[in-house]
């Protein structure tokens, strides 16, 4: 019986174009015990937050998703639940929360202000969250019913489940520009942050 | 009625069928009309609230009266705030918003502030000490300076913020800076950067907290994290 000269565990990871039985078992393994167990931090700051604590109670009660636990330090915390809008001067403690969440972590941006700034096209609040961190779910509403929340983390169960060990960059963390503190181009955040829709009626200059 | 300062006041009720203007006028305003002949400008009533107009300049006077004296007993001080209006020309104002609980009375004190000149008022911190955060509100959306006020520095934003005051017409309403250039200034903060620790810390406040929890923690209690 011959044997490989290559170690047990290279043939387990090395290999991203034909990845053993072993390693794709391995990774819906991993991947279901983390989609099943993700403890969200809640991050909430306005109507939003009602709507997520109606979520966590009984009747829609995000325990079935493995979620009962509130992590209410980011330190033990997977996913970062956004839920209501950001004012500027929250957005270097939104930074900082996200930055002290250990790998594996993943953000759902809960409705409308915090995926877009919402109404609220004004001095005061960031044009979305995805300009301060990046996101993976978007739940839109105003705000989202329960109903909408917990669809968006079945989407994001979903994604985890996804999840590649042998993705090398899966766990990068994202280092925002040291000059600026931004960690997309200027441009692009001017440009996620036009105008749309009624505010486009705005004048500019007040008068 | 009990609480009331009046010995035979009828029970409060809530006022009904009231005229948009000229209605009964609060008495205070004719009291501050006789006393500050010099500095009451006029006053009016509309939807039963009567208010009055006073220069600027007599406001902590006017205020610190309507608190002592024994026939106006303002205790109270609900709001202190400015209107500015559209058309440029027109004088800004300084609204307070003062309740009488003895008496059941609320006034309403404007100051006229003409736009050339800097604008400052008297501070009413030394009469209502509830004055601090509402007139720092009031300096961080409008720009006014409260002469007097102990500690007059932004509330709502932040304190190295550039790109004026939010409330004034001028003020474009998303700012005036572009959108990146808004989150870089805002990511800028240092949180620590006015507040240390230092300046939390409970040893400083050790002595004014209550006497339950100093034996907990000169017992070595900690708490938090």
């Amino acid at each position: 019986m011959g044997l490989s000269q290559t170690s047990p565990t290279s043939a387990l990871f090395d290999s991203p174009q034909q990845e053993s039985w072993v390693a794709t078992r391995l990774d819906f393994l991993v991947n279901w015990s983390r989609a099943k167990s993700l403890w969200p931090m809640p991050f909430g700051t306005a109507c939003c937050a009602i709507e997520f604590m109606a979520t966590a109670a009984t009747r829609f009660d995000l325990a079935r998703f493995g979620m009962e636990r509130m992590s209410f330090s980011p330190r033990q915390a997977d996913v970062l639940i956004c839920a209501g809008r950001v004012p500027f001067k929250l957005a270097p403690v939104l930074r900082r929360i996200w930055q002290q969440m250990p790998q594996p972590k993943w953000c759902i941006s809960m409705g409308a202000c915090a995926s877009s700034g919402g109404m609220f096209d004004n001095y005061a609040v960031v044009q979305g969250i995805d300009t301060i961190i990046p996101v993976d779910v978007y739940v839109p509403g105003c705000p989202p019913r329960p109903e909408g929340l917990l669809y968006g983390i079945m989407m994001l169960q979903e994604k985890v489940m996804r999840e590649k060990m042998s993705d090398s960059a899966i766990r990068n963390e994202m280092d925002p520009d040291p000059a600026s503190g931004l960690y997309i181009p200027a441009s692009k955040i001017d440009e996620l942050s036009e105008p749309f829709g009624n505010s486009v009626q705005q004048t500019r200059s007040g008068l | 009625m009990p609480g009331s300062a009046i010995p035979d006041a009828p029970a409060p009720s809530t006022p009904r069928n009231l005229p948009e203007k000229g209605g009964t006028a609060n008495p205070s305003a004719a009291a501050i009309a006789a006393k500050f002949g010099n500095a009451y400008i006029r006053s009016e009533v509309v939807w039963g609230d009567t208010t009055v107009y006073v220069r600027p300049d007599s406001v902590l006077e006017i205020v610190r009266w309507l608190h002592d004296d024994a026939s106006q007993r303002y205790d109270y001080l609900s709001d202190v705030t400015a209107v500015e209006y559209r058309d440029p020309e027109q004088e800004m104002e300084v609204v307070w918003h003062l309740r009488s609980l003895p008496y059941r009375r609320f006034l309403r004190l404007k100051a006229p502030l003409a736009k050339g000149a800097p604008l400052a008022v008297d501070s009413v911190w030394p009469v209502y000490k509830g004055a601090d955060w509402i007139e720092r509100e009031c300096y961080d959306m409008f720009g006014i300076t409260f002469r007097g006020h102990p500690d007059l520095r932004r509330i709502l934003m932040w304190e190295t913020y550039r790109e004026g005051f939010p409330l004034r017409k001028d003020f474009p309403l998303r700012g005036r800076f572009s959108r990146a250039e808004q989150l870089r200034q805002a990511l800028s903060i240092t949180t620590e950067g006015r507040y240390s620790m230092e300046e939390l810390s409970v040893a400083q406040a050790f002595e004014d907290l209550p006497e339950e929890m100093r034996r907990r923690l000169a017992g070595g209690e900690r708490t938090g994290e």
